[in-house]
């Protein structure tokens, strides 16, 4: 705001240091508010504040651990699916993707008795061209991308399962564990480490840098500015030069590697995959980013939103068993937040922008 | 910048006729499907010189110049950029050719702040490799300083666009295009939505584009504004190029007349003069009062 607040000498009304002062006194409350993930914010402290009162396990630091890994797990994706929305497209196929990933991974290596960093690498293309086949897809025909990624969630879905019973039988892929490079691989993607008796989990550790990293481009590229403008209003970010095309097909793909990434960390983690999981996922990592301030609509929201909405998910999730209440419920109080979260994120965004 | 004071300016002894083109479209013609929103369009724009285009609602003014700025390809025809050829597939090209438009519907992102609009897709980096990132700190300043010269004065320029009037995204959208429009300035009615102070500053903006030797295109439905700043003016009607000529050979009276329709306008003045008005229902026949 330092432009703002200086005098101006060329002010056309010679007003103008007395109007930024007037606003400037406004401006802390004001910008706090209408940041997107204030309301998440707030949930957060609420709903971590309930389960520390009504939870006795829950104020454990190990328990506290098992909360963050449960976040990480939405939150990875969260964070690609965030991207995407702001940029204005849905993906609906991001659930199963990540089981694809895994079973294409877990299946090659297996089946060629290859070294599973081959597989892995197989899988990153396979998950990649899939976000880059949506993203084509979206461009080329300009379905909206709720009914193109659809069709790709209920292919991939099926793909999953029948590929797997083809090739295996049954519905897990074969057990990978004592196949060449395994070890380095879970050290990559599903180790842990103890600390003071919390246990710190890789894929805790990976969800902040790339919730950093996506930050970061967001707010401080071009290609950042460029995602909340093709989601804002595509027509006019092309009318002033940015290249809407490259900008949602990368969005895609980034999805992609995402679902790779959580992908690769299920595989390593569990030594085979099932074959019908992941169905449903998708609609949670875009319930974390709404929750976190993301519009449906696109061109608004945050990262860091995203990832508060992930935490608060984590949290209710392992907050009902600490509680010892029935975990049916969990859903239930998931689904209350969203509700929640939608409704007093558009009520602060309208006080926010009332002057 | 020359002075703009008075409407009555004498025609200006400039010449602009005989320099080379910037740009320059030959018998361009564009189709929506079945409907045909130009054809035979030919059109040159000079440095140094203002192209005021006029013409009805819908005659096909927004089609054209969003042909010279790459928003559009041209299905017929031909379009040179300094006397090449060119096929622009995109608005970046136009702009990377020097050439910025202010569009009719402004081309802003509501949602986005005031300082990252004005360089949407022109932004400024500083640093290498991937610590490459937005040099916020100068956008802002420039962004500030170049909206101030227009005169409008925002609370915030971290402001949602949406937050601001229709005179004020307008100002935006202007001041951007003056800004990154290096040889070549395309205004789509840009006065529609601004006071009489803020349109002063913007043809003042034309007339100071035009000395630094950038081409103008100028659209506008008011002749007066026209007027004071044109060298040349093309009507449009129906898609086609119905009138074209230089400021030497009109004067305000004729381009008036021209931009009103030309023969329709002396068959309506010839019955208004003769005192036939049109007749006009009464807008509700059971309105107490009405007989
Ligand atoms: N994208 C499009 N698809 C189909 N038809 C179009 C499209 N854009 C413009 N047209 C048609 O082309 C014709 C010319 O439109 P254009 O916007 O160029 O008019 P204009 O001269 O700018 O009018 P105005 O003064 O109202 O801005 C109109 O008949 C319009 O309906
Ligand atoms: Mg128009």
């Amino acid at each position: 705001m330092s432009q703002t607040l200086a005098p101006r000498a060329t002010s056309p009304e010679g007003n103008g240091s007395e109007k930024a002062l007037r606003v400037g006194q406004r401006s802390l409350l004001r910008r706090f508010l209408s940041r997107p993930e204030v309301g998440s914010l707030i949930g957060a402290v609420v709903v971590f504040s309930v389960f520390f009162a009504v939870a006795e396990p829950f104020r454990q630091a190990s328990s506290f651990s098992t909360v963050l890994y449960a976040s990480s797990m939405i939150g990875l994706m969260a964070i690609a699916v965030a991207l995407l929305m702001i940029g204005g497209e849905f993906d609906l196929s991001a659930g199963v993707a990540v089981i694809t990933s895994a079973i294409t991974a877990g299946m090659f290596s297996y089946q060629l008795s290859t070294n599973v960093w081959v597989g892995a690498a197989v899988a990153l293309l396979v998950s990649v061209g899939i976000g880059f086949v949506n993203g084509l897809l979206l461009i080329r025909t300009r379905v909206p991308s709720f009914l193109i990624t659809l069709s790709m969630f209920l292919m991939l879905q099926g793909i999953n399962v029948a590929v797997t019973k083809l090739i295996t039988g049954g519905v897990a892929t074969q057990n990978i564990s004592n196949m060449d490079g395994f070890d380095s691989a879970r050290l990559v993607f599903a180790s842990e480490f103890d600390i003071a008796g919390f246990n710190l989990r890789a894929t805790v550790i990976w969800w902040l840098v790339f919730a950093a990293v996506a930050t970061w481009v967001l707010m401080r590229t071009r290609v950042g500015n460029w995602i909340y403008a093709v989601g804002g209003n595509r027509e006019s970010a092309r009318a002033v030069g940015v290249p809407v095309h490259k900008v949602k097909v990368g969005l895609f793909m980034t999805v992609g590697f995402m679902a790779w990434f959580v992908g690769m960390h299920m595989l390593f983690k569990f030594n085979t995959v099932q074959s019908g999981e992941g169905v449903g996922n998708e609609l949670l990592y875009i319930m974390a980013a709404v929750v976190g301030g993301c519009l449906l609509t696109g061109g608004y929201g945050t990262v860091i939103g995203a990832v508060i909405g992930a935490f608060i998910y984590g949290m209710t999730k392992q907050g009902i068993v600490y509680a010892g209440w029935d975990n049916n419920w969990v859903m239930f109080f998931v689904g209350a937040m969203l509700l929640t979260a939608v409704l007093v994120n558009s009520w602060v965004r309208t006080q926010a922008n009332k002057r | 910048m020359s002075a703009m004071t008075t409407h009555t300016d004498p025609p200006r002894p400039r010449e602009p006729e005989g320099s080379d083109p910037i740009v320059e479209l030959r018998g361009v013609g564009k189709s929506f499907g079945n409907v045909r929103a130009l054809s035979g369009i030919d059109l040159k724009v000079g440095t140094g010189e203002v192209t005021c285009i006029l013409g009805d609602n819908g005659a096909g003014k927004s089609t054209l110049i969003k042909i010279i700025a790459g928003l559009h390809g041209s299905t017929e025809g031909e379009y040179r950029v300094d006397g090449k050829p060119v096929r622009f597939s995109s608005p970046r090209e136009a702009l990377d050719h020097g050439i910025a438009t202010v569009y009719q519907d402004l081309a802003i992102v509501q949602l986005m702040p005031v300082w990252r609009n004005f360089f949407l897709g022109s932004e400024l980096s500083t640093g290498f490799g991937p610590l490459r990132r937005l040099d916020i700190g100068r956008m802002r300043a420039i962004c500030d300083q170049e909206l101030q010269k227009m005169g409008i004065d925002l609370p915030s320029i971290d402001m949602p666009v949406q937050n601001l009037s229709g005179g004020q995204k307008q100002v935006l959208a202007i001041a951007r295009a003056i800004y990154f429009g290096a040889r070549v300035l395309i205004l789509d009615e840009p006065t529609a939505a601004l006071g009489v102070k803020q349109s002063g500053v913007v043809l003042k903006y034309v007339n100071a584009a035009r000395d630094a030797g950038l081409g103008v295109v100028f659209i506008t439905h008011n002749p007066h504004h026209a007027y004071m700043v044109g060298d040349h003016f093309v009507v449009i009607k129906l898609g086609e190029v119905e009138f074209d000529a230089p400021r030497s050979e009109l004067s305000l009276e004729d381009l008036t007349h021209h931009m009103a329709g030309g023969a329709e306008l002396d068959a309506l003045e010839h019955e208004l003069e003769r005192g036939q008005l049109p007749t006009v229902d009464p807008l509700h026949d059971s309105t107490p009062g009405w007989t």
